[in-house]
Order: C-alpha cells, then sequence, then structure tokens
C-alpha cells in the first residue's frame, strides 16, 4: 500500500509537497479514546508540511463517533481561520451522517444563563448579608405563623394531632434515652474526674459535689439534652418536612386546606416541649449519678456526704432555670428545624442542605440563647 | 365540541405568573366549564402546571385573578377557602400521598377533616372509594409499597374522598405503562360521566389527550399563554398554526432541519 513521497504511519499518513496540497489519509478508530492522538499527528504534520491546501482522506476509517466528528469539523475550522482551502475525499456515507449530526453553531452559541462568577469580596459579602437578611425575615414571619398556630392550638385542642404529637415524644425522647443518658454519666463523670485533680490538693474533695451538681444543672444539663436533640430531631424533622416538599405531599395538605403549619410543624414544637424539659432532668440526674461515681471510688465520700453535698448547693431555682432553658431551647429547635424543612425547594440535594441547617442552626440558637439566660438568670436571682 | 350552556365554574382573568424576572405565562384568560374536561396541553415548561397551580390556589397571581366558583382564592376569606377546598380535588404528579400513614388513613384525612361520620361509616367510605379505583383490599398497604400506577389511582380516591366537584389533574399518565395510562384514563372518564365531575387535566400524553378530553387549551412557552383551544380532534385535522400542527403530530421542532444538512 506504500505510495512513493508517502510517510509512514499507522494513523494519519501524509502525501504531498511541503507549502503545497497535501493530502491526509486517517484510518483506524477515531473515537474518544483516540482523538488526542490523531489530533497530535495530525498537528506534526501540518506543522512539518505548512500546506496551501488540505485534503483528508477517509476512505479507511474504521469506526467513528461523534467526537471524531467533531474533530474532523475543527480541523476544518482552523484551515478555514488559517486561509488553507480545504476538502475531505472519500467520505464515506456513515461518516457524513455522523457529520450531520453535529451542529456547528452549538459550539459557539453562548450561555443562555451567564456562568456565575465568585470573585470579589465584597460582592460575596453584600450577597451573604442578603441571604442572611432575607432569612432572618423568614424566619420571623415563620415564628409568626407557628405563634399563631400554636394560639390556635391552645384555644382548640381539638385541632391538635395528638397522636402525632406522641409519636413525636417516642420518637424525640424515648427513643434518645439511651444515648443521652451515657453522654450525660461520661459528661459528670469527666467533670468530677478533672476537678477533682485540682480540688484534691487543697483538701476539698467535697466541693467537687458541689461543682458536678451547679455544673449540670445550671448549664450542662439543658445544654447537652437540646443538643442531641437537635441532633437527633432537629435534622429529622427537618429531613421529613423538606421530603415532604419535595414529593408535594405538602401542597397536597394545602390543596385539602390543611395548614401546614398547623398540621405538621406544630405537633413537633408541642411534643419538643413536653419531651425536652423531663430529658432535661433525666440528664441532670445521670450527670450527677456520673460524679456520684467518681465521688465514692475516688474520692472517699460516702454516697450520703455526697448526696447531702450536692442538695445543699444545688438551689429550686437553679432547677427552674434548667426547666425554663429546656423549654426554650426546644421551642428553638423544633421551630428551626420545621422552618428549615418547610423552606425546601427542589430536590434531594436541598433537603440536605436543609437537615444540616436545621442542626448548625438549632446548636447556634441553642448557645446564643444560653448567652442570654446566664447574664439574665445573673440579675434575676440576686 | 359540547360546551354546556351554563356559567364557568372557573375563571381565569388576564393571570400573569412571574418567577423572579421570568415571566411564564402573561395575560391568560380562561374559562371552565361545569361537566366538561377541560385538558391544558403544551410542551414542557410551556407553563401547564404553573397554570394549572395558579387555579388551585397554590400560586398567587402577580396580576390578574382566578376565581373557582366565583371565590378569589387569593383574595378570599379563611371560611371562604375553606369551603372551596372541600369543593377542589388534586392529583399531583408523584401521587403525593403521605408516605407515613397506610392507604386508608391518607383516604380518611379529608373525610375525618371535615365531616362528622362515626368510624365505622369513615371506614366504609374509605372501602367504597379504594373499590371505584380498583384497590380495594389494599387499605392497610403503606404507599412504598405500591406500584406507580397503584399510587396514581390511591392519590385519586384520596382526592374524591369528599366528592369534589372539580378534579384537577397534573401529568396523570406520566411514568405509566400504556396499559395502565389507559386504565386511568378509563377511569377518568367513567368518574366524569357518572359524577358528572368537571376535570381539568395537565398532560402531553397524545393517546390520553385524544381520548379523554373535550376541549384542549395549548400554552406556548415563546408566546406565554394560550396559543390554540378546542376540540382535540378538530385541532389536528384543521389547524394550521406550525407549534399545533408539531404537537399533534408528534413532529419535531422545525429549527433543528436546517441544522440536519450542513455538511
Amino acid at each position: 500500500m506504500a505510495e512513493p513521497g508517502e510517510r509512514k504511519n499507522d494513523l494519519v499518513r501524509a502525501r504531498g509537497e511541503k507549502g503545497g496540497t497535501v493530502k491526509l489519509f486517517l484510518s483506524g478508530r477515531i473515537a474518544l479514546d483516540s482523538i488526542s492522538l490523531y489530533m497530535e499527528e495530525i498537528r506534526k504534520r501540518l506543522t512539518d508540511l505548512t500546506p496551501k491546501e488540505l485534503i483528508i482522506d477517509l476512505a479507511n476509517i474504521e469506526y467513528l463517533d461523534s467526537s471524531g466528528a467533531l474533530l474532523l469539523l475543527e480541523l476544518e475550522g482552523r484551515a478555514k481561520a488559517e486561509a488553507i482551502a480545504f476538502s475531505f475525499d472519500n467520505m464515506p456515507d456513515e461518516v457524513h451522517h455522523i457529520m450531520g449530526l453535529i451542529n456547528p453553531e452549538a459550539l459557539t452559541t453562548p450561555s443562555v444563563k451567564t456562568q456565575k462568577k465568585r470573585e470579589y469580596l465584597l460582592e460575596e459579602i453584600g450577597e451573604a448579608s442578603f441571604a442572611l437578611y432575607k432569612d432572618t425575615i423568614r424566619i420571623l414571619i415563620f415564628i409568626g405563623e407557628i405563634l399563631d398556630a400554636l394560639f390556635h392550638a391552645i384555644w382548640n385542642p381539638r385541632l391538635v394531632r395528638w397522636d402525632d404529637v406522641l409519636f413525636y415524644v417516642k420518637r424525640s425522647g424515648v427513643d434518645g434515652l439511651p444515648i443521652l443518658s451515657l453522654l450525660s454519666l461520661l459528661m459528670g463523670l469527666i467533670i468530677a474526674f478533672m476537678s477533682s485533680l485540682q480540688l484534691k490538693q487543697f483538701g476539698a474533695n467535697i466541693y467537687v459535689a458541689s461543682l458536678v451538681g451547679i455544673a449540670i444543672i445550671r448549664e450542662l444539663g439543658p445544654m447537652m439534652t437540646a443538643i442531641i436533640v437537635a441532633g437527633r430531631s432537629g435534622s429529622a424533622f427537618a429531613a421529613e418536612i423538606g421530603t415532604m416538599k419535595v414529593n408535594e405531599e405538602v401542597d397536597a395538605l394545602v390543596t385539602m386546606g390543611f395548614d401546614p403549619t398547623q398540621f405538621l410543624a406544630v405537633p413537633k414544637v408541642l411534643a419538643a416541649i413536653i419531651v425536652v424539659p423531663v430529658l432535661t432532668l433525666y440528664a441532670d440526674f445521670f450527670g450527677i449519678a456520673g460524679g456520684l461515681l467518681v465521688g465514692i471510688t475516688g474520692l472517699d465520700l460516702t454516697i450520703h456526704t455526697y448526696i447531702q453535698q450536692t442538695v445543699k448547693s444545688v438551689t429550686l431555682f437553679d432547677f427552674l432555670t434548667s426547666l425554663i432553658k429546656s423549654v426554650v431551647f426546644a421551642a428553638l429547635i423544633s421551630g428551626i428545624s420545621c422552618q428549615r424543612g418547610l423552606q425546601v425547594r427542589g430536590g434531594a440535594e436541598a433537603v440536605g442542605t436543609a437537615t444540616t441547617s436545621a442542626v448548625v442552626s438549632s446548636i447556634f440558637l441553642i448557645i446564643v440563647a444560653d448567652s442570654a439566660f446566664a447574664i439574665m438568670f445573673y440579675y434575676v436571682q440576686w | 365540541m359540547v360546551i354546556p350552556e351554563q356559567n364557568p365554574i372557573i375563571i381565569v382573568e388576564g393571570l400573569t405568573a412571574r418567577f423572579g424576572d421570568d415571566t411564564v405565562l402573561e395575560e391568560v384568560n380562561l374559562e371552565v366549564f361545569p361537566g366538561e374536561i377541560l385538558v391544558i396541553i403544551g410542551e414542557s415548561g410551556s407553563g401547564k402546571t404553573v397554570l394549572m397551580k395558579h387555579m388551585i390556589g397554590l400560586f398567587k397571581p402577580c396580576e390578574g385573578r382566578v376565581l373557582v366558583k366565583g371565590i378569589d382564592l387569593a383574595r378570599a376569606s379563611d371560611e371562604e377557602r375553606h369551603r372551596l377546598r372541600l369543593e377542589i380535588g388534586v392529583l399531583f404528579q408523584s401521587g403525593a400521598l403521605f408516605g407515613s400513614m397506610t392507604l386508608a388513613e391518607n383516604i380518611e384525612l379529608p373525610i375525618s377533616e371535615y365531616t362528622q361520620l362515626s368510624p365505622e361509616m369513615i371506614d366504609q367510605v374509605v372501602r367504597m372509594k379504594l373499590g371505584m379505583v380498583n384497590l380495594s383490599g389494599y387499605e392497610h398497604h403503606m404507599p412504598a409499597e405500591l406500584s406507580g400506577g397503584m399510587k396514581k389511582r390511591a392519590a385519586l380516591a384520596r382526592a374524591m374522598a369528599l366528592d369534589p366537584s372539580i378534579l384537577f389533574f397534573d401529568e396523570p399518565s406520566s411514568g405509566l405503562d400504556p396499559v395502565t395510562a389507559a386504565g386511568l384514563d378509563f377511569l377518568i372518564k367513567e368518574i366524569n360521566r357518572t359524577l358528572g365531575t368537571t376535570m381539568v387535566i395537565v398532560t402531553h400524553e397524545l393517546a390520553s389527550i385524544m381520548n379523554i378530553a373535550q376541549r384542549v387549551i395549548m400554552l406556548d412557552k415563546n408566546a406565554r399563554g394560550i396559543i390554540a383551544e378546542g376540540d382535540p380532534h378538530e385541532l389536528k385535522e384543521r389547524s394550521r398554526d406550525p407549534r399545533v400542527i408539531a404537537f399533534f403530530n408528534r413532529q419535531p421542532p422545525k429549527t433543528r432541519e436546517g441544522e440536519m444538512h450542513h455538511v
């Protein structure tokens, strides 16, 4: 097959003289996995030969896919741009059909939607602030709605779906007991252990009981419970409502005349308000039990003295603040989680975002509220 | 084409629907008459579902208004809106059955909310509704345990729970095999014939359109509104509008053809 003046190569053979008419014979399989090879070969030939006229012979092509066709079109375009006369020769019908599939305009049509550039810091800050502003407005609107719905529920207890309330009490409360008790017990243990290391030096072992009692009841009990509830139930609320939103179930509720806030959010908020204070007491109990363990095993205290010291240092006020806090935390967690769920637009990804956002916002609000409580109770107590 | 000599049950007046800067519908006027089967057709993205969601009050019009039985959904009092909800049943594209409830509970939900029936009576009504869509015996199934066609039928049973006078369907036959889809079409026609329910159906299934529609309106993306109206068979035979001809004859869009032979 080798003709005179032809350069040996499997894929691309060139014939012709430098600066004149050059014919390239392509053969083999031009597909997505081999076009870079062809491109390289063709480029080499062209830089060598700098033709005035270029003819591409396609007679020996075994297979050509759409990216191969694209290669040929690109070649044509480049030749035209460099004012080289260009033509195809011996184009098989199959190749012709494949070439027909490619719409050259589509390669250069500008995007309908301009790609978002994220370059300027100022712009980003502006956008983020605007998003925050809108988010705040939406949350405020939702607070209004949920308060309205709760108010309705108080006047008309029949409107509340108590079965759902019970279901969520079980879900967020009873089902969360094992993990909550384990974590509170460990927390009590750790605090007692760490503080005992210091207090032992002064012979103030007995004050470990006071420290653990006050720390657990005032701060750690409500806080730990709230964070666990945010992680377990807040995420579940947001994901559940978000998925219902994606499945048009929320729309279906609306067309049936149900208010989604009343139907979906109120039972969850009520359940949380009922169950979180109980969980908090439970966590307080286990936290103190953890301290007690350290007290009797490591500090030579008796159960009796430890409990007596705890009772002496913890006031009823501490318990009350603990409960008040936990009610507020419960409302914040369940409220923001339901809001995040109802805010879902689009598909599965939006549900994921809402779930993450529900947990993050819940924890953020818990800590902000806790700081506010710390200041408030400081002034109220004395 | 039979248009009953009656006052329209739904009136859409000068409806403009906009999402951000994107205007989907502009100045749309439409009347739906009691007892008819109206099918809204058009290519994807032409605003069929948007129009329907305005008619059931899920979207609020940017301009214009939608009157259902003389009541403007966007401005109605709570009481009026509540009453109107009883008159409307909607079958969503995905069925939208509540995944955490059994079929019976799904259907019971609107019944127990809006009526004072005894639990035994409600149970009977639920069985009857399930029987109407050929799902007897499936009361205690969860939606996830059903096939696509069964879900659609169960959702139809729920939409019909309160015997609404208007039923809306969003793409009832999408995702169904031809036999199941034909079964659903038959069911829709039967309900319309026996109960006289007004039907507003959004679809682009040609076979379904030809089979059930008494009147169609066609929306177009670029026109942002209605470009054709009438009996589907007549439209197919007589229309000169290339967009209508292309739709009814399943032709690819015209612009593509010129590009096919550039080499």
